[in-house]
């Protein structure tokens, strides 16, 4: 498992260098000022969040298919991931919001979409702890993440469908090469963080299942206590 | 195809036998209309300009009820046990119990309706035909899901909790489809944008239905 602190290690190294560049060399924006800094926190985190999802969409068609454990961990690992950096994403979504916007929250369809998102997979989670028998819980939780994952593409799309203020599409052309470096550096950075991240958690939810299918069983109705005979 | 009209029937009966229920189920989403006026106090134009967002809430909510029974009622019984040794495929199984559940809703909603009406003041102005389409549609909307789910949680102790909190933000994109449509065929529509409202929620009724008839088989065959 040393690759992962590998891993760990270069995101590390790529998010230092990038929020570097980000904070002291990027110039500020001509519209936005020092706050545009958020970018290169901001849309790296939207990138992992749903990349997290997908693969999580990914381990799930994985666990229906073919019912091993390793696919349900990852599903696991997967959409709790994505749930931490869905819920990051919208924080600083929040922090950026409030200056340029001058409102913490709006009702525009991408922060609505993200929010429901984030929702959704939550109650992925809450329908993992609340199943018990660890195969009834894979197979359920796999077709809630598949058709909780309808709402990812909405929201990747929601700035082309409806006129929103969130700002639309940006590609390689259309962001200046001394703000895309420090964005581009973090967005490896971040995803790198994720991933190892990911792996961790799948690790812990291997683990945990194991322990679960190791565990004798419970007796199936409690014995009562003979008090009488003990006296 | 005669066996899916035999399990909407079965599920219509055991409906109807149980009547009391769904009375009180309508007497739950009305009440649900009454709180909305106390709680926005008497403003009579906030009431009317959101009238249909407070009908497709109360019918969300009732829903919810009429979905979790709907299941709990098979598997109380041992029903679905029984049920799964018929020949029939759990897709059938699963286009018959959500026909039979939008049925229920549409009848829920053919209540609220004129209560809503008379409570918010509302003049109907569009065809009475395309609004129970867009009933429909939005009713088809939220019973896919519902009943998948209805179906993933019908043996969990919390599944009061767990259905809505699931299903809620699944049907957000239809609901808000349905509200939309319905208000601009209650207020008139000057733009000309039912269309486009009407068509989202068809592009999630499809999706949900289809998807959701896929996966039914692997939530109930275990």
């Amino acid at each position: 498992m040393r690759w992962v602190y590998a891993l760990g290690a270069l995101a590390l190294a790529a998010l230092g260098t990038g929020h570097a560049i980000g904070l002291l060399v990027a110039p500020p924006d001509r519209a936005m000022g020092e706050t545009v800094r958020i970018l290169y926190v901001h849309v790296p985190t939207a990138w992992t969040a749903m990349l997290a999802f997908t693969v999580a969409m990914v381990a799930a068609v994985g666990a229906l298919w073919s019912g091993r454990p390793g696919w349900d961990a990852l599903l696991e690992g997967s959409v709790e991931v994505g749930v931490v950096f869905n819920g990051l994403l919208l924080c600083q979504g929040s922090l950026w919001a409030r200056p340029t916007w001058d409102a913490w929250w709006t009702w525009d369809p991408r922060l609505t979409t993200s929010a429901i998102m984030m929702v959704a997979f939550t109650g992925v989670l809450v329908l993992r702890r609340l199943l018990h028998p660890p195969e009834r819980r894979a197979v359920a939780s796999a077709v809630a993440t598949i058709v909780s994952f309808v709402d990812v593409p909405v929201v990747y799309l929601s700035v082309k469908w409806w006129n929103t203020t969130h700002q639309g599409f940006s590609s390689v052309e259309t962001v200046d090469p001394v703000m895309l470096a420090p964005l581009l550096t973090s967005i490896a950075g971040t995803t790198l963080l994720g991933a190892s991240l990911l792996v961790w958690r799948t690790r812990i939810a291997m683990a945990a299942r194991h322990r679960e299918d190791d565990a004798p069983d419970l007796p199936p109705t409690p014995i009562p206590l003979d008090l009488e005979a003990s006296r | 195809m005669r066996l899916l009209l035999a399990l909407v029937r079965k599920d219509l009966l055991v409906g109807w036998r149980g009547r009391a229920r769904l009375v009180g189920l309508s007497t739950y989403a009305v009440t649900l209309l009454l709180l909305f006026s106390f709680a926005l106090g008497p403003d009579s134009t906030t009431l009317h300009e959101h009238a249909p967002a407070y009908a497709w809430v109360a019918i969300l909510s009732a829903s919810t009820l009429l979905l979790a029974q709907s299941f709990q009622q098979e598997v109380e019984g041992g029903a679905l046990e029984g049920l799964l040794l018929l020949p029939v495929s759990p897709t059938a199984m699963f286009y018959a119990k959500a026909l039979a559940n939008l049925l229920l809703l549409l009848f829920l909603a053919l209540v609220l309706l004129p209560v809503s009406v008379v409570l918010f003041g509302l003049r109907p102005a569009g065809s009475p035909v395309a609004l129970a389409g867009v009933l429909a549609l939005g009713g088809a909307g939220l019973v896919a899901p519902g009943t998948l789910y209805a179906a993933l949680t019908a043996r969990v102790k919390a599944q009061q909790v767990l259905l809505p909190v699931l299903l809620f933000p699944l049907v957000v994109p239809p609901l808000l489809a349905a509200v939309k449509a319905t208000s601009l065929l209650l207020e008139g529509d000057p733009m000309h944008q039912v269309g486009t409202w009407v068509g989202l929620l068809a592009t999630f009724d499809v999706l949900y239905w289809s998807l959701c008839g896929v996966l039914f088989g692997r939530v109930v065959e275990e």
